[in-house]
């Protein structure tokens, strides 16, 4: 077993730099996420492209989300109740990938976020 | 009489079918990967399994937060893999096994499970992407599927004995299926890896290893941990290791490892393909 970690004021775990998404945050990011949703469409993309904000007040995004979502900051999002699959078709329009996110996310350019990566490389294969 | 032949677990990660739809196979970055793929396609060409009960995840194409099952069961004639977001949707459809479907559906019931039903169902890239792995080209897929959805999106997750004993009950449900189908059983997703947060990029070889190393031949090894420390170890999208432990739990006979591939990293994550053989247990 784990050691125990450590726990919020609410008793919640609390793992390092790891947003975990449960009730609370799902309910608090329900109108970011169901945007998020929507770009499933691609009709959908191309009319938030057109006018971003329009498009979120159609989904009624909360001011903290509408404000990350023009910053296009990551981790805003997330503190937004944000939900990275659902993140991360916003994240396509923009044309980044999970290496973009994670240099957003840490600080780290995308070249020293895929050095981090490239830190832990290894192949092993076996056959019976 | 129907037979459960084996297992597939790898990883399922959208970069992996951007990657088939550029055929960049043979590139040296893919290549590590795609290669692991070369005793399992000896296996299917063998073996020529008839149905597939995949394991996995949905990322947010046929589930929405606003009904979010922690488990759901295919019943559909046809499923098709759609556009989620970025463009690509595999065309080709995947027949469905109806009756199958809900013979399983009765037996997890029976076993005390409460499934979500789907006569509707679009399967995202955690289906569609180990599909194009394993029936690589453009021929319609030799095999019918059964998806079996698991919560990995939004806590609280199942614990990882609670998947392992779902994966038990549609083991038993295959063991007394009446058709004489050879049946495959999938788990996507995983291995160790993170996208967001300031932990983005985390990734646990040790972890991983501990994983691989026991599939075969001690999973409950695996139920030591509950979900959250499973987030802990393996990272937030590294619990998709449940897709791994249901579908082990599905082999119910005598299991033993064939193939084994670990390349890290593939876009964000360690990478991972096995594959088990599982045959009857001889009594004495």
């Amino acid at each position: 077993m784990l050691p125990p970690s450590a726990a919020d004021a609410n008793g919640k775990r609390v793992i390092p730099g790891t947003p975990v998404f449960d009730g609370e945050a799902a309910s608090h990011g329900y109108a970011l996420n169901a945007m998020c949703y929507s770009f499933n469409s691609a009709d959908n993309r191309v009319r938030f492209l057109a006018d971003e904000d329009a498009y979120m007040d159609s989904f009624h995004l909360t001011a903290a989300q509408r404000a990350a979502v023009r910053a296009r900051n990551v981790l805003a999002m997330l503190d937004a109740g944000g939900n990275v699959y659902y993140l991360a078709k916003l994240a396509g329009i923009f044309g980044l990938n999970v290496q973009d996110l994670g240099s957003l996310q840490t600080g780290k350019s995308v070249e020293e976020f895929k050095a981090g990566l490239m830190e832990h490389a290894i192949t092993e294969r076996s056959a019976a | 009489m129907s037979a459960v032949i084996g297992g597939l677990f790898t990883s399922h990660v959208p970069a992996i079918g951007n990657a088939i739809a550029r055929q960049l196979q043979e590139d040296p970055y893919w290549k590590p990967f795609f290669d692991g793929f070369d005793p399992v396609h000896a296996f299917l060409a063998r073996e020529k399994p008839d149905v597939a009960v995949v394991f996995y995840n949905d990322h947010g194409l046929n589930f929405f937060l606003d009904k979010m099952p922690t488990f759901a069961i295919g019943a559909a004639p046809e499923y098709r893999h759609e556009d989620e977001g970025w463009g690509i949707g595999f065309d080709r459809p995947i027949s469905g096994h109806v009756d199958l479907s809900w013979h399983i559906i009765e037996e997890v019931v029976a076993s005390e499970f409460d499934p979500v039903t789907c006569q509707s169902m679009v399967i995202d890239h955690a289906v569609a992407v180990p599909f194009e792995l394993l029936w690589p080209g453009s021929e319609p897929f030799p095999v019918k599927l059964i998806p079996i959805a698991i919560n990995t999106v939004q806590h609280p997750l199942p614990s990882p004995r609670r998947c392992f004993e779902l994966g038990r009950a549609v083991g038993r449900a295959l063991a007394t299926w009446r058709g004489d189908e050879k049946i495959m059983v999938l788990g996507t997703g995983g291995l160790s890896h993170q996208l967001e947060g300031g932990r983005a990029g985390h990734i646990n070889v040790d972890y991983d290893k501990f994983c691989l190393r026991n599939l075969a031949r001690d999973p409950e090894a695996l139920l030591q941990h509950s979900s959250l420390d499973i987030v802990e170890l393996a990272g937030s999208q590294g619990v998709e290791i449940l897709n791994w432990i249901a579908a082990r739990g599905a082999l119910t006979g005598s299991v033993r490892e064939l193939a084994s591939n670990y390349h890290v990293p593939i876009s964000n994550t360690a990478a991972a393909t096995v594959l088990l053989e599982n045959s009857a247990v001889v009594h004495a």
